[in-house]
């Protein structure tokens, strides 16, 4: 899995992965990028990505403000479709299908792999419409389905106790820890494969950030988690996995423990030692 | 010192609470003089008999309403002719309306309060409301039955009011005959002429429709006859009764009940009496149709069609500038283009009104119309259906007219939902038009009721390009009937605003007609209000609802 760019920093990932696991039981690969090159215009913003996200564990992206997590975090969903002029080389693959190509329609890909953002963006709508809004974009309107799921979505984003009385209110009511467990939620109803957390805890305040990391750690019992984040003690808290990106450029990934307690490369000891980013 | 206080900023304050107050004033001002001189009109005023010595010395009864007085400084007075004593500084004078315009051809006299000899306020003195000729004022003498006297002296105002409660009655049937029933005979009739003359053109008018059509038109006829004899048996009842009056040089005048609207003894009523009347009479200019070339009754058909003609420019420029928007803002590539675009509709916005007109006639009404009456309606040639104006013209000029109103406004709608919004839709497997339909349109859609706020207000007041495209002064019927198929595009209609005009300045009777204006101005006003009010409810809910996401 070498790769010709000059500037990248690649290795074999699922190497270091399978290395690392103790269990020995090998790591099923939910993601895949391979030789990932985006461009803003003229301006290259990732260089040359290779990694694995393993199946059902939390992948944590971290690294200085502008090293490109966030960006590579809105490719695995296609978001960075709808930014004009960005061009995209390389491929990554969901379960061996590359989801750059042409007769992958993005929609179904997006209900595949969910995204949740950095502020709490619900919809102006009740909680019951917002847990239920790409349920009814699928055209399921069946009321007992839709009173399931709302439930159990709720239930899996650790919500439904504070919110079940008051299903019909407004979802802008709710505090914003409750907004980003119901954004969840909402993207847990659709049972996608993977989903992707923008740095859902920054806007938020310590005790919502923890319940949120709880929810994580639950999460991953059933979805493959990539998670971007700003904060360290986060990224060693809720991943298995941890992978430090710099400039654009993958540095360094493995498992959380090893990248925390002994990174093989200098400017990941350097970032995560607070020497810089 | 001086320097300190401009420092201090308070002449800014005070120059802004300046401006701010010298508008208040003169909105407040304009509304209050409305208010005043179009609500007293209904009012019964007092009538006054008075003895006047003319200018050549003779002794002269005069009896009318006081309407207005002016007072004039004597060397003014004198400038103008008047021929005043010395010890005169000022001279005033009463404008009178004396009505009885059958018999001495003006209703209204200006005289000067110094020759008045002696004036009093006698309770028999009546008001007579005519269906033509003006109002009546004289002394009531005797009520009549062909030509026999029913009633005299004191017993016949108890006579008159029995007996023109039944002439009324009469006829509104009169008036509901000529114009229900026979109107949709004659509107039926119409319409299998014209199906007739469409069959000749298709050459399928054979001997089967022949009989066919021959049959139909029997059965209105039978209708129409047996209405006819129930007419003529009305009117022969409606004219049967007649009151006698005096006038105030004591000749005598005989007024058929069929041309009376209503007769009251303004001295007589009490204020509760007054102020029922004064109801009674506001609620006939609401609900009635105009008459005497519009300077009297109502403007109810004026009312209804600026209403109607509002609704249907909304409901025409909703769509199409929301969809307009909806294409410039998010599917279209920003660029050169659409800043040219973006230009060109705000200039449109700035298009003297009038153009539009000109416009809408040439365009809509030749070209549009008259193509669709060569394709649609052949048989009706070389009568016009759709190429002559009309209702569905006019809003449709209106509709562009607001255009740009409801694009800017919808834009700038759309251009607020957070990106946050539309990505949490479309990462939830949305398409965009998905996205867009549940997400963004309904969010956006405090900001369309903006516009179309905006729209209604303009399209409202408008009256240049509507005298071009399809408002007349009088329109015998209304857009919507009950014949089918009930809303008639085609048809001409009245408006509010070209009926200010046209009473106030195209009225062969100026004095009749100015508290009208100021009735009918008052009435747009408070249409225009109404219509926004609604409009402005409808979107603070929608506002509440789609609360847009805070920080």
């Amino acid at each position: 899995m070498s790769t010709p760019e000059a500037r990248s920093h690649s290795f074999d990932a699922s190497s270091i992965l399978r290395s690392t696991h103790d269990h020995n039981t090998p790591v099923e690969p939910c993601l895949k990028v391979e030789n990932l090159n985006l461009y803003y215009g003229k301006k290259q913003a990732l260089f040359g990505i290779n990694m694995e996200m393993p199946k059902k564990k939390v992948t944590a992206f971290i690294g200085p403000s502008g090293c490109g997590k966030s960006t590579l975090l809105r490719c695995i969903n296609r978001m960075n479709d709808l930014v004009d002029g960005v061009t995209i080389e390389g491929k990554i693959l969901l379960h061996d299908d590359n989801i750059f190509d042409k007769s992958v329609n993005v929609a179904a890909l997006r209900r595949r792999v969910g995204m949740v953002f950095q502020k709490p963006n619900p919809f102006p709508k009740s909680i019951f419409e917002n847990v239920t809004y790409g349920l009814r974009i699928q055209g399921i309107n069946d009321k007992r389905v839709l009173e399931e799921t709302v439930e159990s979505s709720l239930r899996g984003a650790a919500l439904w106790d504070e919110v079940k009385d008051r299903l019909n209110d407004n979802a802008l009511g709710l505090s914003g820890g409750q907004q980003q467990r119901l954004v969840i939620a909402r993207a847990i109803a659709i049972s996608p494969e993977v989903l992707l957390l923008d740095e859902p805890a920054s806007a938020l305040d310590p005790i919502s950030t923890l319940k949120i990391e709880e929810l994580i750690n639950e999460l991953k019992e059933k979805f493959t988690i990539v998670i971007v984040t700003h904060n360290m003690q986060q990224a060693a808290r809720v991943s298995d996995y941890t992978a430090f990106m710099y400039m654009g450029e993958l540095i360094e990934i493995g498992a959380t423990s090893q990248i925390f307690t002994k990174p093989t490369k200098k400017q990941t000891e350097d970032y995560i030692t607070g020497r810089y980013g | 010192m001086i320097k300190n206080w401009f420092k201090s900023g308070s002449p800014w304050i005070w120059l802004n609470a300046a401006a701010v107050s010298t508008c208040l004033i003169m909105v407040v001002g304009v509304l209050g003089l409305i208010v005043a001189r179009g609500v007293g009109h209904f009012w019964a005023s007092p009538i006054v008999s008075m003895s006047y010595q003319e200018d050549d010395g003779q002794i002269k009864t005069i009896i009318g309403e006081h309407v207005d007085t002016t007072i004039t400084p004597a060397a003014m007075a004198k400038s103008t002719g008047f021929v005043l004593a010395d010890n005169e500084d000022i001279l005033i004078q009463y404008l009178m309306k004396t009505g009885n315009r059958d018999l001495t051809g003006t209703d209204f006299r200006w005289i000067q309060e110094r020759h008045i000899k002696s004036q009093a306020e006698p309770a028999d003195l009546i008001v007579v409301e005519r269906r033509e000729w003006g109002n009546f004022y004289g002394q009531l003498t005797a009520v009549k039955e062909g030509e026999n006297v029913i009633a005299s002296g004191e017993k016949s105002w108890n006579v008159l009011q029995e007996r023109l409660k039944i002439t009324l009655e009469l006829h509104e049937k009169i008036a509901h005959l000529e114009k229900k029933e026979i109107g949709a005979i004659n509107y039926a009739l119409e319409q299998l002429r014209l199906e007739q003359r469409g069959l000749e053109l298709k050459n399928k008018w054979n001997a089967e429709r022949v009989k066919e059509f021959a049959d139909k038109k029997a059965a209105y006829d039978v209708n129409y006859k047996k209405y006819q004899t129930e007419l003529a048996d009305l009117y022969q009842q409606v004219r049967r009764f007649s009151l006698v009056a005096t006038t105030e040089n004591g000749s005598e005048l005989a007024i058929p009940l069929s041309k009376v609207v209503d007769v009251f003894q303004p001295n007589k009523m009490s204020l509760f009496d007054k102020i029922g009347h004064y109801f009674e009479k506001l609620g006939e200019f609401l609900s009635e149709d105009p008459r005497e070339a519009n300077t009297e009754g109502g403007i109810f058909p004026a009312i209804f069609g600026t209403i109607m003609m509002v609704i249907m420019m909304s409901i025409i420029v909703t769509p199409f500038g929301v969809i307009a928007a909806v294409y410039l803002r998010e599917y279209a590539k920003q660029g050169f283009t659409t800043r040219l675009i973006r230009i060109a509709v705000n200039n449109l916005a700035g298009v003297p009104s009038i153009v539009y007109g000109v416009f809408g006639l040439g365009f809509f009404v030749y070209i549009l119309g008259g193509n669709i009456d060569k394709l649609f309606f052949p048989e009706s040639a070389p009568a016009p259906v759709f190429g002559t104006p009309g209702l569905l013209w006019a809003s449709i000029t209106l509709a562009l007219l607001t255009l740009p109103v409801v694009i800017v406004s919808t834009e700038e709608g759309l251009a607020r939902v957070p990106k946050a919004i539309r990505e949490g839709s479309l990462a939830l497997g949305a398409t965009k038009i998905e996205t867009l339909w549940k997400t963004v349109l309904p969010m956006a859609s405090p900001a369309m009721m903006t516009g179309l706020i905006l729209a209604v207000a303009r399209a409202a007041g408008e009256v240049a390009p509507l005298m071009l495209v399809g408002v007349v002064k009088l329109a015998p019927t209304l857009p919507l009937d009950g014949n089918y198929p009930f809303l008639h595009l085609d048809r001409k209609f009245m408006h509010l605003g070209f009926h200010i005009y046209d009473v106030g300045f195209q009225s062969p009777n100026v004095e009749a007609a100015r508290p009208l204006v100021y009735a009918t101005s008052l009435l747009l006003v408070l249409v225009i209000i109404g219509l926004n009010l609604s409009a402005i409810l409808i979107r603070n809910h929608l506002r509440e609802k789609y609360r847009a996401l805070e920080g």
